[in-house]
This record gives structure tokens, C-alpha cells and sequence, in this order.
């Protein structure tokens, strides 16, 4: 468990340095789950405690938006003079995208036959 | 005695600890509010969260700043959790790589129509910059969308609060969408879930079958990739935002 902390927190300290050293464009921790990947692809699996930390950590995901969530108390000025362009905005635009994936995913694996089905 | 008390409580007031402790019972509470109350989407227990906790700040006068002193403990987690995204990145890497181009091009249509559409839609209502900056991600899983909101200038907070309302609109809105468009195969149900309601919609893809919800991990991490690699690059080409 304690090796698997370190590896997490490594993978996105040397995300977080790369990022402010070549000045990229997103965020550090996105870098470091790409190192993740790569470690274990180039390890050939998943061990078992990086299993394990990973999983208390997704499982539990939904409580660490909270903090920031309640931030929104900051912004209730923004919200009270936005809340229909945002609301409008985010109903529009959530409908467009679930339709637009939907729909395009469909025609894509329809349209290359049966191979997609492993 | 009510002096006692005073002195505990600007004590506790000031201290990481009661804070922390009172994010994590309240979280407690909502999940077991929302169990009790059907499990709607619309009462997601990150929502009553937020709600109780704005509530409590209000009503003892507490500014966000000391809260978060507290919070940040959990707040900070968000990093480690995205860098741990790898696992089940790496998990469903056969079913990827069998469909590799279909998701991806489906994954970059559907990632670019809900945030260009979310920023057209707003900013032709009148919403000014920064609330279209912390939009434009809005679709994203919270670690990401607010990293990315941190690049472009945005407020991560408000992305926050956006992030967590888009999941529970994408659950209303995704049934819906389903039957409209007739869709059966659980891949695609699954991953477009995923893609536009990330958490929220993956948790509700793994109700319609292990498929879907493994589909739906998948949908929310490409989306999650190519929104923090792409949305920084376009962004300002986008009426409103150019800089």
C-alpha cells in the first residue's frame, strides 16, 4: 500500500514538474495517469496494491468534488446573474453530446462489420 | 459556561479539523439521505453535500477560506484519484484497442460538441467570459475539468459545481436520449453516458450492465484525455473567449 502511494504520487509530481518545465497546456496529474499507463503496460499488469489504493480512491471519487463543490457559495453573484445562459448551456449542450456520441459510435461500429465484437 | 463554549468553538472554528470532520459526516448523511429518497440523480449526494455544507458556512459565518483549510485535504486527493484513472484505463485496454478508431472519433465528436455547444448556447444568452471559460469543460470528471479551468483562466470552483450539475442532467436527459435515438447496443449507451456525464453517467451505465459501465469508464477517461489536451489548444477560437 505504502509502495503504491508512492508510485501514485510520484507519477504526478513528475507529471506537475514536466508540466511547469516545458509549460504544457494541461494539467499535471492528467500527465502522470499517462505515465501510470505506461508503467503498466510496460510492467504487464496491474499489481495488486496499486489495485487496491486505486480502487479506495475512485471508489470514494464523488466525495473528493466536494470541497470545490461548495465553492460555489464564492460565485453565488456570477451564478445569480448567469443561471440561464448556464442552465440553458448545460441542458443543451449535455443533450447534444450524449446524442451526437450515441449516434456517431452506432454508424462507426455498424460500418466496419462485426469486428468489433470481442 | 456559554463563555466555555464560545472559547471551543472559536477554537474548533479555526482549526483544519472540524472542517474536514464535517465534510466527511455530512457527505455521510447525503449518501444516506439520497439511499432513503430513491437514489435520484437529482438529489446526488455530491448536490446535497454542496447544498448542506453552503448552508452551515451561511448560518455560522464562515468564510469559504477557513472551510477550505480544512477541506483541502480531501480537495487535494482529486490528483492522485485522476493519475489512478490509469487503472481502469489500462483494464479495458483489449476493448480499446478492438474499437480504437470508432471511440476515438466518436469520443473527439462528442467531447467538442458538448463544450463548443455549451459555450455557443450560454454566450448567445449573455453569459460573460469567465463564466464561459469555467463552461467549457464542464462535461469532463471533476479532476480533470478543474485542472483545466486552472489552464485556461477560468474558476475552478465554479467548473466544479458545473461538472457535478452536468452529471446529474446527463443521468435525466440520457434514458431519454436512449429511447429517442433507439439504441440497444450497451457500448454505445455506456460510452456516450460516460463522455458527457463522466461519474455520474458511469455509475448509472454499470445499472444497465457490466458492458455499458465499462463502456462509460472509457467514455469519461477519453474524454477526460482529449478535453485536457485539445480544449487549452482551441479554446481561443471560441466567440467570447478569444485572447
Amino acid at each position: 500500500m505504502l509502495n503504491a502511494i508512492i508510485l501514485i504520487l510520484l507519477c504526478q509530481l513528475a507529471g506537475e514538474v514536466l508540466v511547469l518545465l516545458l509549460d504544457l497546456p494541461f494539467p499535471g496529474p492528467v500527465l502522470g495517469m499517462l505515465f501510470l499507463f505506461t508503467g503498466l503496460v510496460i510492467h504487464g499488469g496491474v499489481p495488486d496494491p496499486v489495485k487496491r489504493t486505486s480502487d479506495t480512491l475512485l471508489r470514494h471519487l464523488a466525495l473528493l468534488f466536494v470541497p470545490a463543490g461548495v465553492g460555489l457559495m464564492v460565485h453565488f453573484g456570477l451564478v445569480a446573474r448567469d443561471w440561464l445562459p448556464i442552465l440553458a448551456g448545460l441542458v443543451g449542450s449535455t443533450a447534444l453530446a450524449l446524442g451526437v456520441t450515441m449516434v456517431m459510435l452506432h454508424w462507426l461500429i455498424r460500418h466496419r462489420g462485426t469486428a468489433g465484437d470481442d | 459556561m456559554t463563555e466555555d463554549i464560545t472559547d471551543i468553538w472559536a477554537f474548533l472554528a479555526a482549526s483544519p479539523l472540524l472542517w474536514l470532520t464535517m465534510t466527511l459526516l455530512v457527505f455521510r448523511l447525503s449518501l444516506w439521505l439520497n439511499r432513503l429518497l430513491g437514489g435520484s440523480p437529482v438529489l446526488h449526494p455530491v448536490l446535497l453535500s454542496m447544498a448542506l455544507l453552503i448552508g452551515i458556512l451561511l448560518l455560522t459565518g464562515t468564510d469559504y477560506e477557513t472551510y477550505f483549510d480544512g477541506a483541502q485535504f480531501i480537495h487535494f486527493l482529486l490528483g492522485p484519484a485522476t493519475v489512478a484513472l490509469a487503472i481502469p484505463l489500462y483494464e479495458n485496454r483489449h476493448q480499446i484497442r478492438a474499437l480504437l478508431l470508432p471511440l476515438l472519433a466518436a469520443g473527439m465528436g462528442g467531447a467538442a460538441t458538448a463544450a463548443i455547444s455549451a459555450v455557443l448556447i450560454a454566450g448567445a444568452l449573455g453569459a460573460g467570459a469567465p463564466t464561459l471559460l469555467s463552461l467549457a469543460p464542464k462535461s469532463v470528471t471533476s479532476p480533470i475539468a478543474m485542472g483545466v479551468t486552472e489552464k485556461l483562466g477560468g474558476l475552478p470552483s465554479l467548473t466544479a459545481a458545473l461538472v457535478l450539475l452536468t452529471g446529474a442532467i446527463g443521468c435525466i436527459l440520457a434514458p431519454v436520449i436512449i429511447r429517442l435515438l433507439r439504441i440497444r447496443d450497451d457500448r454505445v449507451k455506456g460510452f456516450a453516458m460516460g463522455l458527457s456525464a463522466h461519474g455520474f453517467g458511469t455509475a448509472q451505465a454499470f445499472g444497465i450492465s457490466a458492458t455499458a459501465g465499462a463502456f462509460a469508464g472509457l467514455g469519461l477517461t477519453l474524454a477526460g484525455i482529449m478535453t485536457a489536451f485539445l480544449l487549452p489548444a482551441v479554446v481561443g477560437w471560441l466567440p467570447g473567449l478569444g485572447r
